[in-house]
C-alpha cells in the first residue's frame, strides 16, 4: 500500500543537519569508517610501509580475532550484560587445543574445533547460569570467572608452552594461510560477521536480545523468556571465545598460560567504539568488527609512526571515552528531532 | 455486533491475592461481556491494579477461579494470557526504546518467511494498515524512543489488534493525555467496543467513566463493592462506594484573606516556550494555573525556579528581583517545588523515607557538617505526623508507599523548609480520591497561614474547587485570568483552547 518513501515523505520536519545527525546515529559504521580513512592516510603519509601487504596482512589478521570475539561480546552486550571471561576463555581454550595436538599430533582439526567450541560453551553455560538463575550482575560473574578460568589454566599449563613445532602445518596454515593475498582468518571473520549481522536482523531470538536490553521489565510483560535468552547469549558468547581460541593457536604458533589475557577490554572498547550501546538495547555487529578493525589499524599505525605502547594503550582508551560522548551528543542532537515529530503530529 | 454479547468473555471470581503479610486482594470479582466498555474503579489500594495483573498473568491469584468463554483458565505467565486473547495496556508503556515502533508492535510474534526469519515487509505493512485503520498518522519504521504517552499507548493498543485479543485492558490510560489525546483515545476506545471486543477501563477520572463506559465495577480495600449499568449511577453515588462515606469535602478550601503580593512576574519570555506571561499571587492565595497539557505552564514553573533561564521580562519575590537560572536563589528566596512527575524529579526513590523528607532541609538538620541520623529521624517524623503519612517504617525505601503517600512526603520535603511561596505541579495526579481530599486540605491550610500557592492543574474540578484566582495558559500566552467568582468550566476551557482573546 504505501511504500517506505511515501511514509518518510511525510513527516517533512527533517532539514539537513537533521538528517545527518541522525543518519549517525542509525548507521554508526559510517563514522568509525571516516576514522579509518583519516588513520591510514596519515600513518602512509608517515611511512609509506604502513600499507605494505605483510603490515596489511598483520592488522587484518589481528582485527579479525578480536572482531569475532566481538561478535559474542555484542550479543551479550545488547541484553544489557557484559562478559569479562572472554579472554580467559580464548586462553584455556586455545591451550587446550594445544595440548590436544601435544598429546596426539594427528587428531583430525575438526575434532580439535569442536573441542574449543565445547569448552567454551560450557564456561559461557557457566556464566549464564549464575547470572539468570543467582541473578548476580553478569559484571561480578565474568569478573569472577575471569579469574577462576585464568587460574585453572595456569595451574594446568604452570610453566610449560605449546610450540608451533607440536602442531600440524595444515592447523598453522589456518592462522598464516591467504587466498590472494587476504588470510584466511580475515575471510571466516568476514562470513562470520555477515551471518551474525543477517542473523541478528531476522531472527525473533535475536530481536528478543534487543528488546531484552532495551527495557528488561518490558521483555518481561511481552512474554520474552528473558532467562533463557540472556543465558543463550552466555553460550555464544563463550562457545564464539573458545572457538577463536583455536584461531589464535593457530595464528601465533604457541600457546602458554597467559594467552589472551586483557582481550576483553579490546574487544568491550571495540565493541562501544562500534556503536554498541552499552547499556543495551542498540548496536550492530558490523559496528563492532569496524571497532576491531579500526583500534588495530590505530595500534598498527602508532607502532609504524613509532609512538610507544604505553601510549597505543592510553589512545585506545581515550578514543574508547570520546565515542561514548560522541554517541551522547548525537543522542542529545537527536532528541529535538523526534520532540518536534511528534509536536507536529499532534 | 455493538450490542454486548449474552455470554461474558471474561470472568474472575473471588480472587485472592496476598504478598507476604499484605492482602492485596481479597475479593476480586469482574465479567467483561464483548462489544462492552467496562470502567473500574476504586482509591489506590483498592486492589484494581492487582486484579489487572492477574488478568495479565503478572501475579497468579491464591484463590478464586478465571474463566475465558466459560472454561477456566490458569494463568503462569504473561504469555498465556495474551495467547487466551486478553491484551493489558498499562499505565506506563512498556515499550523498547531502541526498537522501531513497528518491531515493537510485533515482538515475540513477528512475522515469519522462509526458515524463520522475520518478514520485515510484512511487518511494517501490517503496522501502517493498523495505524490506518484507527486514522492516526504514526511512522513504523520510526524508533519507539520520545514517543510521546498517547502515541506508545496507541502502539501498545495496535499490538493488543495484532493478537486478535478479544479482551482489553487499558490501567489509568488517559493518566498522563492532554485532552485531545483523550479524545481521540476515546474514539480508539469506542472503535474497538463496535469491532465487539470487551474493554476494561480503569480510570481515576470519574468524567471519563461516565463519558465511555457501560457498565461500572467499584472496589474498595481489595474487593468487590458494587457492578451496575452506568444509568444507575452517578458520580457521587460512585465516590459514595469507592471511599465509604460521602464526599462533601472533597474540595475543602476555606477563604483565606489575600496579603500583600509575594511572587509578581512580569512580562516573562523563554523563547518558543513561553511568550509574555505576567500574573502575581498574593500571600493567603491559590493561584491556580491552567491550561492544557503542553501549554507551557510547567515550563513557567521551571522558570520561576531557575530550573532553565528566562529570556525577557522579570520575577520578583517580596519586590526583590530573582536572578535567572538559580535553583539555589530560588530556594534562598522561599520558593519550593513540588514536580509533576515524583518518582523522577521529586523522590529518590531508594532512599528511606526520612532521608527522603529531610533532604531539603538538611542546612537546619546538619551539626558541625554532619548529619544525625537522630535529629534526621525526629525531623523526619515530625513532618510525616503533620502530613498524616501513611508508612510502615520511617527506614523503609520511599518506593513502598502509594502513590498519594509518596505525594505527601514530596509535600514535606518542601513544607518543611516554611517556603514564602510553594509552587504544586499536578499535586494530585494519579492519587486516590481520599488523598486527594488531604492533599486539598493541606494546601487550603497553608494558604490560610499566609503562603502563596500556585497550582498548576489540569482537573478542572480541581482548579474551580481550590482556586482564589485562576490563570490559563494557551500556547505559552496568558489567554485569560479569572477570579474564584468569574471562573467557570466554559470560560476556562474558552480561554485554554485559545477560542478567547487575551482577556488580562
Amino acid at each position: 500500500m504505501t511504500t517506505v518513501a511515501e511514509e518518510r515523505t511525510a513527516f517533512p520536519q527533517r532539514t539537513g543537519s537533521h538528517v545527518l545527525a541522525e543518519l549517525l546515529f542509525r548507521f554508526r559504521e559510517l563514522g568509525i569508517v571516516l576514522a579509518l580513512v583519516i588513520v591510514v592516510g596519515s600513518a602512509t603519509a608517515d611511512n609509506h610501509r604502513f600499507l605494505s601487504s605483510t603490515n596489511v596482512q598483520q592488522i587484518v589478521s589481528g582485527a579479525a580475532i578480536i572482531a569475532l570475539l566481538a561478535i559474542g561480546e555484542t550479543i551479550v552486550v545488547i541484553t544489557r550484560n557484559v562478559d569479562l571471561s572472554i579472554g580467559s576463555i580464548l586462553g584455556i581454550s586455545a591451550y587446550a587445543a594445544g595440548t590436544l595436538y601435544r598429546n596426539h599430533p594427528h587428531v583430525s582439526i575438526v575434532l580439535i574445533f569442536l573441542l574449543t567450541l565445547a569448552i567454551g560453551a560450557a564456561f559461557g553455560a557457566l556464566n549464564g547460569l549464575i547470572v539468570t538463575v543467582c541473578r548476580v550482575p553478569s559484571l561480578v560473574v565474568t569478573l569472577g570467572t575471569l579469574y577462576i578460568i585464568r587460574g585453572i589454566d595456569g595451574a594446568w599449563a604452570g610453566g610449560n608452552q605449546v610450540n608451533a613445532s607440536m602442531l600440524p602445518r595444515s592447523f598453522n596454515k589456518i592462522g598464516y594461510g591467504t587466498v590472494a593475498g587476504v588470510p584466511y582468518l580475515a575471510i571466516i571473520a568476514i562470513v562470520a560477521v555477515a551471518v551474525a549481522t543477517y542473523a541478528m536482523r531476522s531472527f525473533r531470538t535475536a530481536r528478543d536480545f534487543y528488546a531484552i536490553g532495551s527495557d528488561p521489565a518490558a521483555a518481561r510483560l511481552a512474554g520474552i523468556p528473558v532467562g533463557s535468552r540472556v543465558f543463550l547469549a552466555f553460550v555464544l558468547s563463550g562457545a564464539i571465545a573458545g572457538v577463536t581460541g583455536a584461531l589464535w593457536l593457530s595464528y601465533y604458533g604457541s600457546v602458554d598460560a597467559i594467552a589472551g589475557v586483557g582481550y576483553e577490554f579490546q574487544v568491550i572498547a571495540a565493541v562501544v567504539i562500534g556503536g554498541v550501546a552499552i547499556f543495551g538495547g542498540s548496536g550492530t555487529v558490523l559496528g563492532a568488527a569496524s571497532g576491531a578493525l579500526l583500534l588495530s589499524t590505530i595500534y598498527s599505525a602508532l607502532v609504524v609512526v613509532n609512538v610507544s605502547s604505553f601510549w597505543s594503550a592510553a589512545i585506545s582508551g581515550g578514543l574508547l571515552i570520546a565515542a561514548i560522548a560522541f554517541d551522547r551528543l548525537i543522542a542529545v542532537r537527536v532528541a529535538p528531532v523526534l520532540r518536534m515529530r511528534r509536536r507536529a503530529r499532534g | 455486533m455493538t450490542t454486548p454479547s449474552q455470554e461474558p468473555l471474561l470472568v474472575l471470581e473471588h480472587a485472592q491475592k496476598s504478598f507476604g503479610a499484605v492482602r492485596a486482594l481479597e475479593d476480586g470479582d469482574i465479567e467483561l461481556y464483548g462489544g462492552e466498555v467496562h470502567g473500574l474503579v476504586g482509591e489506590n489500594g483498592a486492589g484494581k491494579s492487582t486484579l489487572v495483573k492477574i488478568l495479565a498473568g503478572v501475579h497468579r491469584p491464591d484463590a478464586g477461579r478465571l474463566l475465558i468463554d466459560g472454561e477456566e483458565a490458569i494463568f503462569d505467565t504473561t504469555k498465556q494470557s495474551q495467547a487466551a486473547g486478553i491484551a493489558i495496556i498499562f499505565q506506563e508503556p512498556t515499550l523498547f526504546p531502541d526498537l522501531t515502533v513497528a518491531e515493537n508492535i510485533f515482538v515475540g510474534m513477528q512475522p515469519l518467511k522462509r526458515f524463520r526469519r522475520i518478514d520485515g515487509r510484512r511487518m511494517r505493512r501490517e503496522a501502517a494498515a493498523m495505524f490506518d485503520q484507527l486514522g492516526v498518522r504514526l511512522d513504523p519504521d520510526r524508533l519507539a524512543r520520545g514517543l510521546s504517552i498517547a502515541d506508545q499507548q496507541l502502539v501498545e493498543i495496535v499490538k493488543a489488534l495484532t493478537t486478535n485479543a478479544r479482551v482489553i485492558v487499558m490501567d489509568e490510560p488517559t493518566a498522563a493525555l492532554t485532552s485531545t489525546e483523550v479524545e481521540r483515545l476515546f474514539r480508539i476506545v469506542e472503535t474497538l467496543r463496535a469491532r465487539g471486543n470487551a474493554v476494561l477501563f480503569v480510570s481515576h477520572r470519574l468524567e471519563e467513566i461516565f463519558a465511555i463506559c457501560q457498565r461500572v465495577t467499584v472496589m474498595r480495600d481489595g474487593r468487590h463493592v458494587l457492578t451496575k449499568p452506568i444509568g444507575e449511577l452517578t458520580i457521587p453515588s460512585v465516590i459514595r462506594a469507592m471511599v465509604g462515606r460521602d464526599m462533601e469535602a472533597l474540595f475543602p478550601k476555606v477563604p483565606a484573606e489575600a496579603g500583600h503580593v509575594v511572587l509578581a512576574v512580569d512580562r516573562l519570555t523563554r523563547e518558543g516556550v513561553f511568550t509574555d506571561v505576567s500574573f502575581e499571587v498574593r500571600s493567603g492565595e491559590i493561584v491556580a494555573l491552567a491550561g492544557l497539557v503542553g501549554a507551557g505552564r510547567t515550563e513557567v514553573a521551571r522558570a520561576i525556579f531557575g530550573i532553565d533561564r528566562w529570556d525577557a521580562g522579570s520575577v520578583e519575590i517580596d519586590g526583590r528581583p530573582l536572578p535567572p537560572g538559580s535553583p539555589t536563589a530560588a530556594m534562598a528566596a522561599g520558593i519550593a517545588l513540588v514536580p509533576e512527575d515524583r518518582r523522577q524529579q521529586g523522590l529518590v526513590m531508594d532512599f528511606s523515607i526520612e532521608r527522603n523528607i529531610a533532604l531539603a532541609s538538611l542546612d537546619s538538620v546538619r551539626r558541625a557538617g554532619l548529619i544525625p541520623r537522630g535529629a534526621e529521624r525526629r525531623f523526619a517524623r515530625d513532618w510525616a505526623l503533620r502530613l498524616q503519612l501513611k508508612y510502615g517504617r520511617l527506614t523503609n525505601p520511599i518506593w513502598t508507599l502509594s502513590g498519594g503517600n509518596q505525594q505527601k512526603a514530596v509535600l514535606a520535603k518542601w513544607l518543611a523548609r516554611k517556603p514564602r511561596l510553594l509552587i504544586v505541579d499536578e499535586p494530585t495526579r494519579g492519587i486516590d480520591v481520599g488523598t486527594k481530599a488531604e492533599v486539598h486540605r493541606l494546601l487550603s491550610e497553608l494558604a490560610a497561614q499566609g503562603v502563596a500557592v500556585l497550582m498548576i492543574s489540569s482537573e478542572l474540578p480541581e482548579v474551580l474547587g481550590m482556586a482564589d484566582r485562576v490563570v490559563v495558559l494557551f500556547e505559552g500566552r496568558v489567554t485569560g485570568q479569572f477570579t474564584r467568582e468569574e471562573a467557570t468550566e466554559d470560560a476556562i476551557m474558552h480561554a485554554a483552547t485559545g477560542l478567547v482573546g487575551a482577556a488580562a
